[in-house]
């Protein structure tokens, strides 16, 4: 008999059909992996099954556990929760309780399940079984990282020694080492309990790491499913094929870009933030960015990749003229500033592309005045010619121009990832930072934007930094890497020969974490060293 | 507007105090009997058909008193909202655009005027110029300062942290042109519903002022006025002071209605659903 069985579930609000009419069963033990975009009903799915659905949602449908229906009481529904079914989610953060200490946490999971039949664990055990030491217990949320905080998650999920575990995009909001390191402890852990996994998420290296079997969930259908191996190699709808053929970047073209002279300078830049203790005393600062130098000749595409929390972005603040340095200078063209004093003549020389499409637009204005904004730094342009050049901008990323008028809640997040080069491009300007142009938008449209990005680098001969944690992304995209740990660049060459013989121990690391592609074959039991 | 009236709170507080304010309206061009007609001979006067809740201690008709009374309480609250929202709201704004010092003397005045209650303030300004509900008006509108300063900083300190202010920054936008067309608009929601709040905090207070004699003076009227002048013969005409008593309640009430509804309604972060409680 199979441990959970959906039939027909129908997810609505109000009139909108968020989920629509999905079936799928799970064995004891089996990993599933459920993949789709944004919007496609795979959190909802699992959030039916776990009768934990948002308000204004109503479900229709049988879910059986074991054979029997879900309770419909609250309080007995709860109980299950407790008893059967762990859940792991994607912002650690806000899952865990900022008031109590982990040990706390994981007790009370512990304690919530006292009558259940097996044996008892206890906190040391769990938190030994998801590689945490024992001083973590003690700690709280905030003073834990990202990764030691998702660990802390699932063994509150664990505590119970539920029969199911659903993990609703555990990795996603990790860094690529974490990330690796979760995923191979989250296989382990359904391997050694046999506990059967409802895995989510759009990223198909991760399910194919972590499941044996997978569904393809596109606007509330499932499309497509199957083991791991049969979907994911040889995929049958068109809509898998896309996904598939997204998660795969080209490699970069092999032959060398003429270069120009040197555009961007930094010379030994280091960016302190001054501290205080409780006392007010005078600390010692923090220092996210620490004499870093390097410089990117005009037309090169040079990235800057490196852990969460390395600096990157903060240098690249500096750059564009958004902070100042502490020490160091930066010389662009010739013209050397620190940070903020930036002249407002070279301003229009620098554009900078936001990671996250959908905090990048004001939302009271419309996209044409967004875009126009930038034109500011022309004041000798005629006001007459600003449609123009907006037009041209947006023509530029392959949108329609009539869209100026719309607001930014009207478009997708690869839209909006367009108007935002867009809004870069309108100034005309030699160099383009990104910071993580792709990290925030879906599989299937990063492809996209990266061909895009890639075409007007070569149409208008721009240069890029490009500032990301993805190495695959860097590998298709980059004429140079920079490689960036604690403020300091520890490594930098051309990307084939640095991930083929790192010499650093973090880019060694970083490219151990990578995931591998899809088609090289992989044991999907064997658990990946850590 | 639709979306608005969907949220049946929110319709009803806004129809009764449209209907307060009206009614309030009205009295400018219409009363039952003057309000300043004094007829010593009708005083004290049961509800009857030509006085429908009565007459007071000078014979004068309650429903004129309340009518005229509740105009000078929505007036003096919405002056008052007024003074708030134009110096406090751009004085938040200058903290979160400028930030350092001038955010430091921002927070540090609105300490200040918040040591200060309402009532402290109207008898320093009553004992510098004399009492009159311009006093009232002046001495709630200081207090109502720090509150908008206070509300329009915490919302745009939120909205401040997002990339489209940073992209207005690398596009040469000064401060005050940031604060203007992109903190502002974002944070008019907040503000509405904090005046709504502040209108029912200015009604009370306008009727606290008035009834220790530091607000509207005769021949002027206010609700809080009626019930000062009603208190002494409360055991022997309580009809007095209960009409103009319930009329403040019923008015504070409309107008929380109205606020909570509106917060409902228009503030983005409850719109989001339990998706995002913690941010």
């Amino acid at each position: 008999m199979s441990l959970l069985e959906v039939k027909d579930l129908v997810v609505r609000f109000g009139d909108a059909v968020a989920v629509d009419g999905i079936s799928l069963t799970l064995q004891p033990g089996e990993r599933l992996g459920i993949i789709g975009e944004s919007g496609s009903g795979k959190t909802l799915t699992a959030l039916a099954i776990t009768d934990l659905l948002p308000e204004g949602a109503s479900r229709s449908g049988t879910i059986l556990l074991d054979g029997a229906p879900m309770p419909t009481s609250e309080r007995a529904m709860a109980r299950l929760r407790g008893q059967r079914i762990g859940m792991v989610f994607q912002e650690p953060m806000t899952a865990l309780n900022p008031l109590m200490r982990i040990n706390d946490q994981i007790a009370e999971a512990i304690e919530l399940n006292s009558q259940h039949v097996s044996a008892q664990l206890d906190t040391p055990q769990l938190l030994t079984e998801v590689g945490l030491e024992q001083k973590h217990g003690d700690r709280y949320a905030h003073q834990l990282s990202g990764g030691q905080r998702q660990r802390a998650m699932i063994a509150m999920a664990l505590a119970s020694q539920p029969d199911l575990l659903i993990a609703d995009e555990p990795t996603s909001a990790l860094d690529l080492i974490t990330q690796r390191l979760v995923l191979a402890l989250i296989a382990d852990i359904c391997a050694r309990r046999r506990m059967a996994l409802l895995f989510i998420s759009h990223d198909l290296k991760a399910v194919a790491q972590v499941c044996t079997r997978v569904a393809v969930m596109h606007s509330g259908r499932i499309v497509e499913t199957g083991s791991v191996e049969q979907v994911l190699r040889a995929p049958q709808q068109d809509y898998t094929r896309r996904l598939v053929s997204a998660s795969r970047f080209a490699p970069a073209a092999t032959e060398l870009r003429p270069l120009g002279e040197t555009l961007l300078q930094v010379k030994g830049v280091t960016r302190d933030y001054h501290r205080r203790n409780a006392l007010f005393w005078p600390i010692a600062p923090l220092r996210p960015v620490n004499d870093v130098s390097l410089s990117i000749a005009s037309g090169e595409v040079v990235a800057l990749v490196g852990p969460s929390g390395c600096g990157k972005t903060t240098l690249a603040k500096v750059i564009v003229g958004l902070d100042s340095a502490s020490a160091g200078s930066i010389a662009f063209a010739g013209q050397s500033y620190r940070g903020r004093d930036l002249p407002k003549a070279l301003r229009r020389d620098i554009s900078l592309v936001f990671q996250d499409p959908f905090s990048s637009f004001d939302p009271r204005m419309s996209i044409g005045a967004s875009l126009s904004e930038p034109l500011h730094l022309e004041p000798a342009l005629d006001r007459a010619l600003t449609p123009a050049r907006l037009a041209e901008a947006v023509s530029a990323v392959g949108l329609d121009p009539a869209m100026l008028d719309r607001y930014p809640h009207e478009f997708s997040g690869g839209q909006r990832q367009r108007l935002a080069i867009a809004r870069a491009l309108v100034t005309r300007p030699r160099l383009l930072v990104l910071d993580e142009p792709v990290s925030a938008l879906d599989v299937s449209v990063r492809g996209e934007v990266l061909e895009l990005l890639a075409r007007l680098q070569a149409q208008f001969g721009l240069t890029y930094l490009i500032i990301s944690h993805d190495l695959d992304m860097v590998a298709a995209m980059a004429d140079r890497v920079l490689v960036m740990e604690a403020g300091r660049i520890v490594e930098q060459g051309r990307p084939g020969e640095i991930f083929a013989h790192p010499l650093h121990r973090l880019t060694q690391e970083l490219v151990a974490a990578r995931l591998p592609e899809l088609d090289a074959p992989s044991d999907p039991d064997a658990t990946p060293a850590g | 507007m639709r979306r608005l009236l969907s949220h049946p709170s929110l319709a009803i507080g806004l129809i009764a105090t449209l209907a307060f304010a009206l009614l309030g309206l009205l009295s400018l061009v219409w009363t039952p009997f003057p309000i300043t007609e004094i007829d010593i001979g009708r005083r004290f006067l049961g509800p009857t058909a030509a006085h429908w809740l009565g007459t007071d201690n000078l014979g004068r008709d309650m429903v004129s008193l309340l009518m005229s009374g509740t105009l000078t309480s929505f007036t003096v609250a919405l002056l008052a909202v007024a003074i708030g929202v134009g110096i406090g709201v751009p004085l938040g704004l200058a903290a979160v655009a400028w930030g350092g010092w001038v955010e430091w003397l921002v927070l540090r005045l609105s300490d200040f005027v918040f040591a200060f209650p309402a009532v402290i303030v109207a008898i320093l300004i009553t004992t510098l110029v004399g009492p009159g509900a311009v006093n009232a008006i002046v001495a709630i509108g200081i207090f109502n300062i720090p509150v908008f300063a206070r509300v329009a900083r915490g919302g745009a300190l939120s909205i401040a942290t997002l990339d489209f202010v940073a992209a207005a920054q690398l596009a040469g936008l000064g401060n005050a042109r940031i604060a203007l067309r992109h903190l502002l608009p974002n944070i008019m929601s907040l503000i509405i519903v904090q005046g709504t709040i502040q209108m029912s905090l200015g009604i009370l207070s306008e009727a606290g002022l008035s009834y220790i004699g530091l607000g509207t003076q005769p021949p002027e009227t206010s609700l809080g006025l009626m019930l000062r002048d009603a208190q002494s013969l409360f055991l022997l005409h309580p009809l007095l002071t209960i009409i103009p008593g319930l009329c403040i309640v019923a008015i504070v009430i409309a107008l929380n209605i109205a606020g909570d509804g509106l917060r409902d309604a228009i503030d983005p972060r409850l719109r989001q659903g339990n998706r995002n409680v913690l941010a």
